[in-house]
C-alpha cells in the first residue's frame, strides 16, 4: 500500500520535467519550421528581428559563467562546511551557519541590484566597462555558495563519529583527518551539493540579467560582457512576437539540452567514482 | 491533534476566501512593465471612486498587452509605443507620453552632442570620448534590448538598423540603464527622460543631454518641441464599454494628470 | 572538537589548511556583511510597524508592504503544503526501495536533476501556460505557489534522500528484526533520523522560494492588494523588491526596507525549521 503512494508521489515528480519539455517543444515549433535547427547555431548573430538567430554565444556565456561559478564556490563552500564542523569552536559554527542558511534566500534581485550598484562599478574601474563575465562569475558564485555549503555541512554531520575516533586513535592530525576521512564518507553528500549549485548557476536569470551586459558575442577575456540564454529569454520575452518569441524557446530547449548533457556526464561519474 | 484541527480550518477559509460580492466587476490590465505602475495607481484611485469595481494590473511587456487585448484575454492591453501597421485592427487610447532623452555621467565635460556624432557613437565610429570634445577615455555605448520600444524609437530617428549598433552594455529596464551610466563615469545611455529627471534631481549622477538643440525636460515633451518622445496606450480590440470604457475616460481626463505626472509622465494635452 | 589537538607527522600542513580553511569562511562573512550591511545600512530608516501593515501606496513609494507579506506567506504556505508531501514521499521511494541501479529510480532522479537546473523564467513561463491557462488558475496565489512548487521539489527531494542515506542500516536491520513493518520503520525510526536533511532542504527550499522573482511574475502577478482567496493575484515580496529597484523611479529606499523585512523573514522560518527538526522529530530516537 505504501510503497504505491510512495510511487505514484515519484511519478509525479518525475513527470514535471516532461510536462515542461512537452512546453517548450510545443512553442518552439514555429522558430524550428520557419528557420530551421541548424540556423540557431550558423546564422550570422543575433538579430531576432532581422531573422538571425545564432545562440551559440549565449551557451557559451552560460557555459563559462556557470564553470567559473562552481570553480570558486565549490571549495569556499566545502571549506565553509569544514569549518563549521571541524575548525570553528561551537558558538561560532552556529552563527556562521545561520549567516549561510541567510545567504541562501536573499532574492536574486538583491544580489543582482547589490552587483550593479557596487560590483559593477568597481570591476569598471579596474577595467571597463564593468558588467562583464567577472560579475557574473562573482555574483552567481556567491548565489550557489550556501547551496553547496549547506549540503556539504549535512553531508559532514552524517559522518559516523566511530570513523572519526578511529582516526583519532590512530593518532592522525585534523586536516589529515578532514582530507583522508571525512571527505570520502561524505562524497555522495558534497557531490549532490555541487551539482544542485551547478544546476542553480545555469538557470540564474535576474542577477545575471543585471550584471554581465548582455552583448551577445563570444567572451576573450573576462572582462567582456556576455549574454547567458537566460538572460536572453527574459531580456526579450516581453517585448518578442511571433517568430521572435518563438526563437526564445528555442533557446529555452538548448539549455534544458545543455542541463541534461551535465546531468548525464555528471551521474556516469557519480557511478565511477561516488556511489561505488 | 487540535493543531491539526486549526490548520485544516485555516486551509478551508483560505481556500474559500472572503465572501464573493456577485456585484462585483474587475477590469484586467496587462502588459507593459513601464504602464504598470502609472495603472495601478490609476486603478487605485478609481477604485476609490466606484467601490465595486476591482482593477487588477499584471505584467508581461508590451507584446503581452497586445496579444491580450487581442485575444481578448485581458480588458485592456497595455502597450508603451504606437501601434505597428499589422496592429490597425485594434484601438489605442493614449494616456500618457513618454520623452526619450540621452543620458551621460555627471562628471562627463561633454555637454552636448549633434545627431551626427550620436549616431556615430552608437555605431562604433566614434570610439573615445576625445574626438567629440570629452576627455581621453572609450566610450562605453549602452544599449536597450532588442524589441523594446524604446530602442525602436531611437533607431527610427537616428535612421539605423538594429544590428548597425555596437553596443558594450544591453538593458532592460530604465533604472538598470540610470545604474548601469551611474556607476561608469565614461558611458553613454538613453532612457525615459522623466525618470532621469527625477533621479538625476534626486541626486544620482547623471543627466540629460539636448536632442538636436532642444533640452531633454518632461516640460519640452509636453510642448511638443523635444523630437523624440512616445505615447503609452492602453489597447482593445472592440470600442470599449461599460467599466472599461469609463477606465480609460478616467485614464484620460484632467483628473488623472496628477497621477500621471506623479509617475515622472507628461500627461495628454485636453 | 578538542579531541584533534593531537598533530602528526606534517605540522606546515596542519597550519596551512586551518589558515585556507579560516580565510575562506572569513571571505565569505565578509561578503555576507557587505551585502546585508548595504541592505540594513540603506533600509532600516524605512521600517516601522506602519510599514510593515501598512497598504502600498503612490507606486509603492510610500505607505507599506502589508497586502504583499500577505501575499507571499500565501504563496509559500501552498509551494510548502505542495513540495513537502510529494517531496518526501519521493525522497523515501528513492532512499529506502530502490536499489541503485534500479531503472525507475534513475529516471526520476535524472529529471529531478534537470529540473533543479531549470531556468527560473521557464519556470514562469511553464507556470503561466499550465497552471494559469491549462488548469485554469490564471494569475492567482494557487498559480505561484504550484509553480514554486515545482521549482523547490528537487531540492527539497536531493536533500531529504541524502538524508535517509545516512541513516546507519543498523536502524533497519534491527526494526526487521524486531518484527516491524515497512511502514512503521520509516515513520518512527527513518523519518526522524533523516530530519537534518529534511530541514537542510526546506532551509534551501524556502530560501529559493522566496527568492524566486521570474517565476511569480507570470504566475501569481502584480496586483499589490490584499488578497481576498488563493484564486486572487498577489504581489509576492520580491516582484515587489524588483519593481521598486528596477522600474519605479525613487523606489529604492522602500526596496531596500522591503528586502530587509524579506532578510528578516528569512530568519524567521529559519529558525522555526530548525527547532522543528530538533524539538517534533528529532527526539524521538536516542541518538547514538
Amino acid at each position: 500500500m505504501l510503497i504505491w503512494v510512495l510511487r505514484v508521489c515519484a511519478t509525479l515528480s518525475g513527470a514535471i520535467i516532461i510536462l515542461i519539455l512537452a512546453f517548450l517543444v510545443l512553442e518552439s515549433l514555429p522558430a524550428l519550421r520557419h528557420a530551421g535547427l541548424a540556423g540557431f547555431f550558423t546564422d550570422a548573430s543575433w538579430h531576432p528581428t532581422e531573422n538571425l538567430f545564432n545562440l551559440l554565444p549565449m551557451l557559451w556565456g552560460t557555459v563559462l559563467a556557470m564553470t567559473g561559478a562552481v570553480l570558486i564556490a565549490t571549495p569556499l563552500g566545502i571549506l565553509s562546511a569544514v569549518f563549521c564542523h571541524y575548525y570553528a569552536p561551537p558558538v561560532i559554527a552556529r552563527q556562521y551557519r545561520r549567516l549561510i542558511e541567510l545567504l541562501a534566500g536573499i532574492p536574486s534581485v538583491v544580489y543582482g541590484f547589490w552587483g550593479l550598484v557596487v560590483l559593477v562599478p568597481l570591476i569598471g574601474r579596474l577595467h571597463p566597462p564593468g558588467p562583464s563575465l567577472l560579475a557574473g562569475v562573482i555574483i552567481l558564485a556567491i548565489m550557489i555558495l550556501p547551496t553547496i555549503a549547506l549540503m556539504a555541512d549535512a553531508a559532514l554531520a552524517n559522518v559516523p563519529v566511530q570513523y572519526l575516533r578511529g582516526a583519532h586513535a590512530l593518532g592522525l592530525s585534523r586536516w589529515a583527518t578532514v582530507r583522508g576521512v571525512v571527505f570520502p564518507a561524505a562524497r555522495s553528500g558534497l557531490y549532490t551539493g555541487v551539482i544542485l549549485g551547478a544546476g542553480r548557476a545555469v538557470g540564474e536569470t535576474m542577477a545575471v540579467l543585471m550584471v554581465c551586459g548582455n552583448v551577445v558575442q563570444m567572451p576573450v577575456s573576462l572582462f567582456d560582457p556576455v549574454r547567458t540564454l537566460t538572460a536572453n529569454i527574459a531580456l526579450e520575452m516581453a517585448y518578442a512576437l511571433g517568430d521572435h518569441r518563438s526563437a526564445l524557446f528555442v533557446s529555452g530547449l538548448v539549455l534544458m539540452a545543455l542541463i541534461l548533457v551535465l546531468v548525464a556526464a555528471a551521474e556516469r561519474f557519480a557511478q565511477n567514482h561516488i556511489h561505488v | 491533534m487540535r493543531l491539526r484541527h486549526v490548520l485544516l480550518a485555516a486551509i478551508v477559509a483560505a481556500l474559500s476566501g472572503c465572501s464573493s460580492d456577485e456585484d462585483e466587476t474587475s477590469i484586467v490590465l496587462t502588459g507593459s512593465s513601464t504602464i504598470a505602475p502609472l495603472a495601478s495607481e490609476l486603478g487605485k484611485r478609481f477604485e476609490a471612486l466606484h467601490p465595486r469595481v476591482r482593477v487588477d494590473v499584471q505584467t508581461g511587456g508590451s507584446s503581452r498587452g497586445i496579444a491580450d487585448a487581442r485575444s481578448e484575454l485581458a480588458d485592456l492591453g497595455m502597450a508603451s509605443r504606437a501601434l505597428y501597421e499589422d496592429e490597425h485592427d485594434l484601438k489605442a487610447y493614449t494616456i500618457a507620453y513618454d520623452g526619450v532623452g540621452i543620458i551621460v555621467h555627471r562628471d562627463n565635460p561633454v555637454r552636448k552632442l549633434t545627431d551626427k556624432q550620436i549616431s556615430g557613437i552608437y555605431t562604433g565610429e566614434i570610439a573615445n570620448w576625445n574626438e567629440v570634445g570629452g576627455r581621453d577615455a572609450p566610450i562605453t555605448v549602452v544599449n536597450k534590448a532588442e524589441g523594446r520600444s524604446t530602442l525602436e524609437l531611437f533607431l527610427e530617428y537616428f535612421t539605423l538598423e538594429s544590428s548597425d549598433i555596437e553596443a558594450d552594455v544591453v538593458i532592460g529596464d530604465n533604472e538598470q540603464g540610470i545604474k548601469t551610466v551611474a556607476g561608469n563615469p565614461d558611458s553613454i545611455g538613453y532612457v525615459s527622460i522623466g525618470t532621469a529627471e527625477y533621479d538625476a534631481g534626486q541626486g544620482v549622477p547623471i543627466k540629460l543631454l539636448p536632442l538636436s538643440g532642444v533640452d531633454a525636460s518632461t516640460a519640452n515633451v509636453r510642448n511638443g518641441t523635444f523630437p523624440l518622445s512616445r505615447p503609452l496606450n492602453l489597447v482593445k480590440k472592440t470600442r470599449p464599454q461599460g467599466w472599461v470604457r469609463r477606465f480609460v475616460d478616467f485614464a484620460r481626463s484632467p483628473a488623472a494628470r496628477n497621477i500621471v505626472t506623479s509617475q515622472f509622465f507628461v500627461p495628454i494635452a485636453q | 572538537m578538542s579531541e584533534f589537538t593531537v598533530a602528526y607527522a606534517r605540522p606546515r600542513r596542519e597550519w596551512l589548511a586551518a589558515a585556507v580553511i579560516w580565510s575562506a569562511a572569513l571571505v565569505v562573512t565578509g561578503l555576507f556583511l557587505w551585502i546585508v550591511g548595504d541592505i540594513v545600512r540603506h533600509g532600516i530608516g524605512q521600517i516601522s510597524w506602519g510599514f510593515i501593515t501598512a497598504a502600498p501606496a503612490d507606486a509603492g513609494r510610500a505607505g507599506g508592504i502589508g497586502p504583499i507579506l500577505v501575499s507571499t506567506l500565501l504563496i509559500l504556505g501552498v509551494c510548502m503544503a505542495v513540495s513537502i508531501p510529494l517531496g518526501v514521499g519521493t525522497a523515501v521511494l528513492l532512499a529506502e526501495f530502490t536499489s541503485d541501479d534500479n531503472r525507475f529510480g534513475r529516471l526520476v532522479r535524472l529529471s529531478l536533476d534537470v529540473l533543479a537546473g531549470t531556468p527560473s523564467i521557464v519556470f514562469g513561463l511553464f507556470g503561466l501556460a499550465f497552471f494559469a491557462k491549462v488548469m485554469g488558475l490564471g494569475f492567482s496565489i494557487l498559480s505561484g505557489g504550484l509553480t514554486l512548487a515545482c521549482m523547490v521539489l528537487p531540492i527539497l527531494i536531493r536533500a531529504t534522500e541524502e538524508g535517509f542515506r545516512s541513516a546507519p542500516d543498523d536502524y533497519r536491520l534491527s526494526a526487521a528484526a524486531l518484527g516491524l513493518s515497512r511502514t512503521a520503520t520509516i515513520t518512527h525510526l527513518l523519518l526522524p533520523a533523516a530530519t537534518p536533511g529534511l530541514v537542510v532542504g526546506l532551509v534551501l527550499g524556502i530560501g529559493r522560494a522566496l527568492a524566486e522573482t521570474a517565476a511569480l511574475i507570470f504566475t501569481s502577478g502584480y496586483v499589490d492588494r490584499m488578497p481576498g482567496s488563493l484564486l486572487d493575484s498577489g504581489r509576492a515580496l520580491s516582484i515587489h523588491i524588483f519593481d521598486l529597484s528596477m522600474n519605479v523611479p525613487g523606489g529604492n529606499a522602500n526596496a531596500y526596507a522591503s528586502a530587509l523585512v524579506l532578510v528578516a523573514l528569512l530568519l524567521i522560518i529559519n529558525a522555526a525549521a530548525a527547532w522543528l527538526g530538533e524539538h517534533c522529530l528529532r527526539q524521538r530516537i536516542v541518538p547514538v
